[in-house]
């Protein structure tokens, strides 16, 4: 580690602490916004994704090494922790903070993504699904009820086995068109009774048509649930990402991801655990993070609390 | 008032409204055969108790009767300045709601959409029906906030609906109905969910928007004391069917139905001594099992056999022009007087 990269590190903190105070010190004007800084978990995961964030985008500057270059693949191969390698070296003498930092920007790439994909089909289908109903529901449910019954792994791997060898938006898109049954669900139970509701009768008493009252009466009213599948779809992504390279059919190696960090390391898991701990301790933070902001979200946009 | 020989606005035939109820217990028959008239500028009133179809009947004639379980019968007509409602096709429809004909409902509380602004919401019928921009409807929202009284428009129209009264709900209410200036306004009990000074406050705003902006108003309630004091002429409905139609004041004068009469002497009056409150006995019969005959025979004091045996058509009481009522004591008038 230079002092470069201990600065950009830095200076990343600091930057993170002050968005995140800025945004806290806003909230505080909105009343639900307020909820959402009620939890100490929750300020926590806002700053700790943030965090994250910062350092994959500025990856260059805070990676000290190259990712993929070996250093030294005989004297520097599984090099504990130290100074100069603030996470260890991995088998192939990577530096393990590097590729961590590398791979954020893939693995958090395809985790918001994936899930932006899922969420959206998942919303639309389930719209349609919920406020059309008779056969329109009958057939879209089904095809979910499908969906969900067949192993999620192994529609990926006859995808992989078809396209051999998934470039990147192919993998985002396959990822997200397996992702979206459970929000469809979600979102068509939360449509189904808001079409029921009083305005929805009353703004399509004012002539609107069946779009807008989708788009502009129903689903912002179904934010909520939609919010918090969305941010817990990102964990639930990055985490069949990482199953999906530790497989070795996700991104390509020797592309960082802390999934293949995990499977290049796992042979070598007793003799240098850190090549494997970091980057799981990675994706356990983000996980966990996100749970804690959607849970967070679902307090702030909650109408009961409203009249409280 | 009622112009004798004015073309009718709209014109309500045989109108039947059922609803497949689920578990196979039958179809409940919520509106049952409906006629009546609405000419333009003058309100007709529509009462009746709970579950007598008087909602139902509204909901029909814009076509928003939840589908399914609910359907309007073929053999229906909802005639509108010549247009058959319930055969026009969905855009035109569209074009009709909110533009020609427009509803408030009930709830004030629930009718309005809590994550967008009254004044968004009030814009909406703007932006659908006459294409304005958004700032040119949001000028015309302001305007519609002061037109229906409420004060400081130009900082209401960016308030939330959680951020207003009832009362404020319902005037957004009306003026979100009123935006497109409608020919006929149906007001679906417009006052229930309000206390009583509100009430008069909303009644009072809707007679003057009425001749301000010279529209037709369909006012459905179960408060007789609202049809008095704001109907030109009344419909009472009962176990969806029309049981008596009259002007107002001949029906509050000379009610000849039963069903009326016992509605009539149900109204607490604040001159008559304080006595217990007349109730007609028993419920409304289950809309999947009308009783037959007369539909009302059941809960009548003066019911004989021809009202178990053959249900009467709608009788001229003769004693004013479109005084009408469903019952067989219209052509025997000798029975009643013996009852008393």
């Amino acid at each position: 580690m230079t002092l470069g990269t201990w600065l950009a590190l830095f200076v990343a903190l600091v930057v993170t602490a002050e968005i995140v105070r800025v945004l806290r010190h806003r909230a505080m004007r909105h009343e639900r916004w307020r909820r959402f800084f009620r939890h100490r978990t929750t300020t926590w995961g806002l700053g700790i994704l943030t965090f994250l964030v910062i350092v994959a985008l500025a990856a260059p500057l805070v990676a000290p090494y190259d990712p993929d270059k070996q250093l030294d693949i005989v004297h520097l191969k599984n090099h504990p922790p130290s100074w100069t390698f603030l996470l260890g070296t991995d088998v192939l003498s990577r530096d393990v903070w590097s590729r961590t930092v590398y791979g954020a920007r893939v693995s958090l790439g395809i985790g918001a993504l994936g899930a932006l994909v899922a969420v959206a089909l998942g919303t639309l289908v389930g719209a349609v699904a919920g406020y059309y109903q008779r056969w329109i529901d009958a057939v879209l449910m089904r095809g979910v009820d499908v969906g969900l019954a067949l192993p999620r792994i192994f529609i990926l791997l006859m995808a992989v086995a078809l396209w051999d060898g998934l470039p990147f938006a192919a993998l985002i898109i396959v990822i997200g068109l397996t992702s979206w049954f459970g929000t469809s669900r979600l979102v068509r139970a939360e449509v189904l009774s808001l079409r029921q509701r009083d305005f929805v009768v009353a703004a399509r008493a004012l002539g609107a048509g069946s779009g807008r009252v989708i788009f502009r009466h129903v689903l912002p009213n179904a934010a909520a649930p939609i919010i918090v599948s969305a941010a817990l779809g990102v964990g639930n992504v990055l985490l069949l990402e990482a199953s999906l390279s530790f497989l070795g059919i996700g991104v390509k190696p020797p592309e960082p991801t802390w999934g293949n960090m995990i499977a290049d390391n796992a042979p070598s898991i007793y003799t240098a655990p850190w090549s494997t701990l970091f980057p799981g301790l990675a994706i356990s933070l983000v996980v966990l993070s996100l749970n804690a902001v959607a849970d967070g979200v679902r307090d702030a946009l909650d109408p009961r609390a409203e009249a409280a | 008032m009622t112009i004798p020989g004015a073309p009718v606005l709209l014109r309500v035939r045989n109108l039947k409204t059922y609803f497949v109820t689920e578990h196979g217990k039958g179809t409940a028959q919520a509106v049952d055969d409906v006629s009546f008239d609405l000419y333009p500028g003058e309100t007709l009133g529509i009462v009746g108790e709970s579950g007598c179809g008087k909602t139902v009947t509204s909901l029909s004639i814009l076509r928003l009767v939840p589908e399914p379980p609910g359907h309007v019968l073929p053999g229906s007509l909802i005639e509108f300045e010549g247009r058959n409602l319930l055969a026009l096709p969905a855009p035109e429809l569209r074009a009709v709601r909110g533009n020609q004909i427009a509803m408030i409902f009930q709830e004030p509380m629930t009718s309005l959409n809590p994550v967008f602004t009254v004044g968004d919401q009030i814009a909406e019928a703007a932006i659908i029906h006459q294409h304005l921009s958004r700032s040119a409807a949001r000028a015309r929202a302001i305007e519609m906030l002061r037109l229906v009284g409420i004060p400081d428009p130009d900082e209401r129209v960016d308030h939330y609906p959680h951020q207003l009264s009832g009362g404020m709900r319902q005037r957004v209410m009306i003026a979100m109905a009123l935006v497109c200036h409608p020919k006929v306004l149906i007001a679906d009990e417009p006052t229930t969910a309000l206390d009583v000074t509100i009430q008069a406050q909303i009644l009072e705003l809707l007679d003057r928007l009425q001749h301000e902006l010279g529209m037709s108003v369909l006012l459905i309630t179960h408060d007789l004391g609202v049809v008095a004091g704001h109907a030109d002429r009344v419909v009472v409905m009962y176990a969806g069917r029309v049981v008596e139609t009259a002007p107002t004041d001949a029906l509050f004068e000379r009610p000849t139905h039963p069903y009326t009469e016992g509605l009539l002497a149900a109204v607490p009056r604040i001159d008559a001594p304080r006595t217990r409150l007349h109730a007609i006995p028993g419920q409304v019969p289950a809309a999947t099992a009308w009783p037959p005959g007369c539909r009302f025979h059941p809960r009548c004091p003066y019911a004989w056999d021809k009202c178990v045996a053959q249900e009467p058509p709608l009788l001229e009481v003769g004693d004013e022009a479109g005084h009408t009522a469903r019952c067989w004591l219209v052509t025997e008038p000798e029975r009643k007087v013996s009852k008393r």
